[in-house]
């Protein structure tokens, strides 16, 4: 049998949609694992990119973050925290976190930072407190940037989520890894087309959220238009 | 560190086999993500499609792709040929979008110039458009060689050598000091080869500092 008549025999067997470690599982399982860690990354970036911006100083210190923390391998790291915790999800997400972190700290940083100074300095002049800068100039303006650095991060934890199954029982990088253990390549494939197909829907969504948000920071021609 | 002296062989000769996979993967990912950037960049309606794809590329799991491959270029299970061809297409899918980013930002007057003294397309894209693309060029060159080479070690879970296997080695026997080796080697060469492509962006646009000093 070919790669891909082992493929399709997989996804067309009932084991694969029902009973325990069938695919409805295994996805829920998956996309909470990433929704998860995109969660916490998210609050440990986005309050240290958003105050690191809105200071627009020691922007260097988080561009050499980044890209040192793109260097270490997730596997290795991954595999001395299952050393040190122990078999389960504990390892995975803290591994995942440190790999969501850079982009969306990035994405942050470079968001508030990039907002024109004439306009910040324009709402100070009206007399906007600095929290207020932050809330209602800086954020809105440099939320498609923000969420730039989301929609990769999210890629990213959604691909590699699947070495979660490395150390715990959990995602559909199940499927990969007894898949590579058994040689049961049928379902190492499916289970990997399930991940791509995943990613695909939710970089479509960040990119219809980015369509939308894009658009209302621009100023509106047919409303000033209205206005006069 | 007695883990390390007992075992520096090993470690030197995974080492070799890491760079035996990262650098050829990293400079055939520039050699193809250069003109598929470059027509991107030259054909409008091509360059939306195109970024679009290179982005599905990057979602794909890397570890899938080891078996994948395989089947569609008939390379060998294990062979480092299947890991070089896998490396590459998370390079191309890196590289593409800052070759196309590269030569937007070379500028029209500059182009309209070189026509205007006479030099013909294919002389302008070697000897104006290519070197002014450069700084940008090398910024996405130097996030491939760092992530190819923290990437390498994935390989390691389908038997293919690379420093990756001191984390599959040193995972199954328990052995901390073994997988921190592996940890800190595969940083230090990703960090080396970083600064050494930042060093030859400097050698090959010297225009560049010496703008920077003429402002000075």
């Amino acid at each position: 049998m070919s790669l891909w008549q082992e493929t399709l025999a997989w996804f067309v067997a009932s084991d694969t949609w029902s009973g325990p470690g069938s695919v409805p599982q295994r996805l829920l399982e998956h996309l909470a694992i990433t929704a998860g860690v995109l969660g916490l990354a998210a609050a440990i970036a986005l309050p240290i990119g958003i105050f690191i911006g809105h200071r627009r100083t020691g922007g260097g210190i988080v561009v050499v973050l980044a890209g040192a923390a793109r260097a270490i391998p997730t596997l290795g790291l991954l595999t001395i925290l299952g050393l040190a915790l122990g078999i389960g999800l504990g390892a995975p997400i803290i591994a995942l976190v440190i790999l969501a972190i850079p982009p969306i700290l990035a994405g942050a940083y470079s968001g508030i930072a990039a907002t024109d100074v004439v306009t910040v300095d324009a709402a100070r002049a009206v007399g906007l407190s600095e929290s207020q800068i932050v809330r209602s100039v800086e954020l809105p303006l440099a939320l498609p940037v923000i969420l730039g650095g989301v929609r990769s991060a999210t890629l990213q934890v959604v691909a590699t989520a699947t070495l979660a199954a490395y150390t715990a029982d959990a995602g559909l990088g199940r499927y990969i890894f007894t898949g590579l253990k058994s040689r049961d390549y049928g379902e190492l494939i499916g289970g990997s087309l399930i991940v791509i197909v995943l990613a695909v829907c939710l970089d479509s969504i960040f990119g219809l959220i980015a369509r939308r948000t894009t658009r209302s920071s621009l100023p509106k021609k047919s409303h000033t238009k209205r206005n006069q | 560190m007695k883990w390390l002296s007992q075992n520096v062989e090993t470690v030197l000769s995974l080492t070799i086999a890491h760079l035996g996979l990262a650098l050829p993967a990293i400079v055939l990912s520039l050699l193809i993500a250069v003109p598929i950037g470059r027509l991107a960049h030259g054909l409008r309606w091509l360059r939306n499609p195109t970024i679009a794809f290179v982005g599905v590329l990057y979602a794909i799991p890397s570890l899938p792709l080891f078996i994948l491959i395989p089947s569609i270029f008939g390379t060998g299970l294990r062979s480092s040929a299947t890991a070089i061809i896998v490396l590459t297409v998370y390079g191309v899918a890196i590289l593409v979008r800052s070759a196309a980013d590269a030569f937007a930002a070379v500028a029209d007057s500059t182009l309209t110039s070189a026509t205007a003294v006479g030099y013909s397309r294919w002389r302008i894209f070697w000897a104006v458009e290519l070197p002014l693309a450069v700084p940008v060029l090398i910024a996405g060159l130097r996030v491939v060689a760092v992530s190819t080479v923290s990437l390498v070690t994935v390989a390691s879970l389908v038997g293919i050598s690379s420093l990756g296997t001191l984390f599959t080695d040193g995972f199954q026997r328990g052995i901390i000091a073994e997988v921190v080796a592996g940890l800190v080697v595969t940083v230090a060469i990703a960090v080396a080869l970083d600064l050494l492509l930042a060093g030859l962006g400097r050698v090959l646009t010297p225009w560049t500092r010496h703008r920077r000093e003429a402002a000075v």
